[in-house]
């Protein structure tokens, strides 16, 4: 017998965000998570000397967010990223860009830059201690020198994976060097120097900590190891949290960014 | 010097100079001031690659080409892409205008006039603050074509711009361009796949060999202007023309293809 196949809009895909007891999805997996890790304490099934709950956490958070010293660590830790980011990445995009442009650059650097990236940047820190002593510029070099290599690496890839077409428009219509470097190169750098500054932003929070933890008296990741040695675990996860928001609010500045700055990227990933 | 461009026993080899492949094989070519010239040939026939010559992005490994520069506040060439080439971080104004900022011939509100007079010709100039990402593949051509006529060049260069287009643009696109060429009549080269595109808007069109590249035939278009494409295609005298074409160039296309089925079993072996 003949059978009749029915294409019609119930078989279309949803649309939009999944959604349950009309929230999104995404937002409810934490909250489950958070309500059970809170049951699970108050009941006294996980051990609350290194598990608090989520509700202590939060009012111990809110307390120090009334003391100087909570926006003083916040404010010191915030500092030293920020130098290090621009100390590390203006260089960083400038060297990208020649190695991307110049062959000559390309080749004396490549091999430098590949033998020197894979090294972690904190096993530096004894050095950069000697040199620049246990002050301030010690932890911002550090960072520096990791934003350095991310942003070099990035830009050049950048500039290589730029389509020909665009240097051959330049190069037809007859524009200087230093033209089509700002109109070609630069521009077709962008996206990569954004992704650059993506990874950026992770391992400059990574460092940050390491770098507190050994060799400061403030800051979010002092603040956390100095909880340990007085055993306040409730403000040692205020700090994992302080750490949490700022990374999530990197990730979300730098999309801010990148599609107020290349919004004509994006456009193409979708 | 008696053409605008001369080309005088050129060829291009790709790699070992003894050795390598040699798309192009000692030609010469004498193209006059304002002539609208296309050249027709075999795919890998190195018709791309004599264009790329002209347009200053390859240069030849014998012989020499020389384009009359007449004019210093003129750049000698503009070359019209086959591919996508409008800057996608510049709006449709800005890319209409950077041939002129970038060569340096750039001179402000008469600059600017004559941006906005092709971006009206090319039907873009109410998307002028657009991108080309939120543009479709016409419009995107549309304003390489804008950006090229905007610099005013002496020589204009054309590679299979309309390739890429659905056929029913690319009718609508030759014969935009044969009326926007008409009205300035700068000396045009033009590379197409297509005998009827080259016959509706070229003075003359040159037969490129299978590889290596050489011309083997010159036909003069004598068909009056100003041409329109439905009245041009009608007439005996285009169907006439075309089929000529395509009698010498048959056979190119057919040793061609030899040649590809011999290298690529060559390559297997």
């Amino acid at each position: 017998m003949a059978t009749i196949e029915t294409i019609d809009v119930s078989r279309a895909p949803r649309k939009g965000t999944r959604r349950v007891l009309g929230m999104p999805i995404g937002l409810i997996s934490p909250i489950v998570l958070l309500g059970l890790w809170e049951i699970a304490a108050r009941t006294g099934a996980i051990n609350v000397t290194f598990f608090p709950a989520p509700s202590t956490i939060l009012a111990t958070g809110f307390a120090q967010a009334q003391t100087a010293q909570f926006w003083g660590d916040l404010g010191i830790s915030l500092q030293r990223i920020a130098v290090g980011l621009v100390m590390g990445a203006v260089p960083g995009v400038l060297v990208g860009l020649a190695m991307g442009l110049f062959r000559p650059v390309r080749e004396a650097l490549n091999p430098l830059i590949a033998a020197l990236f894979p090294i972690p940047k904190i096993a530096l820190l004894p050095l950069l201690l000697l040199i620049f002593g246990i002050g301030e510029t010690s932890k911002y070099v550090t960072i520096a020198i990791n934003v350095f290599f991310l942003m070099t690496i990035n830009t050049f890839a950048g500039v290589v994976s730029t389509p020909k077409i665009y240097f051959e428009v330049a190069q037809n219509l007859k524009a200087s060097r230093l033209k089509t470097y700002l109109t070609v190169a630069l521009p077709g750098a962008l996206p990569g120097i954004f992704t650059g500054l993506r990874i950026c932003m992770g391992t400059a929070l990574i460092l940050l900590v390491a770098v507190e933890f050994s060799t400061a008296d403030s800051g979010v990741g002092y603040r956390i190891w100095w909880a340990w040695t007085v055993f306040w675990v409730d403000t040692m996860y205020v700090g994992f949290l302080v750490i949490a928001i700022l990374g999530l609010g990197f990730s979300y500045a730098v999309d801010f960014l990148e599609r107020l700055v290349i919004p004509w990227h994006r456009k193409h990933e979708r | 010097m008696t053409g605008k461009i001369e080309v005088d026993g050129v060829a291009k080899v790709f790699g070992d100079p003894q050795r390598g492949f040699r798309a192009i094989d000692k030609v010469d070519l004498t193209i006059a001031d304002g002539e609208f010239v296309c050249i027709v040939g075999p795919s890998g026939c190195g018709k791309s690659t004599l264009i790329r010559m002209f347009a200053g992005l390859e240069h030849p490994s014998e012989g020499q080409i020389q384009i009359a520069h007449d004019n210093p506040d003129r750049p000698v060439t503009a070359m019209i892409f086959q591919q996508e080439s409008a800057f996608p971080w510049l709006t449709v104004a800005d890319n209409a205008a950077y041939g002129l900022r970038a060569s340096g011939t750039w001179k402000g509100a008469e600059s600017q006039e004559r941006v906005d007079y092709f971006l009206q010709k090319t039907g873009l100039y109410s998307f002028r603050g657009f991108r080309p990402d939120q543009l479709s593949g016409g419009m995107k051509q549309r304003l390489s074509i804008a950006r090229a006529f905007a610099t005013n060049p002496e020589v204009l260069l054309m590679d299979e711009p309309f390739a890429a287009l659905d056929e029913q643009n690319k009718l609508i696109m030759q014969e935009e361009l044969a009326t926007l060429w008409e009205e300035f009549r700068s000396t045009v080269v033009f590379i197409t796949h297509g005998l009827d595109e080259a016959v509706l808007l070229g003075d003359r069109v040159v037969v490129m060999s299978s590889a290596p590249g050489r011309f083997i035939h010159s036909l003069d278009i004598d068909l009056p202007r100003p041409r329109k494409s439905a009245e041009i295609r009608r007439t005996p005298e285009f169907g006439a023309l075309t089929a000529e074409l395509w009698d010498i160039l048959g056979h190119e296309v057919r040793t061609a293809r030899q040649q590809e089925a011999d290298r690529i079993q060559a390559a297997g072996r």
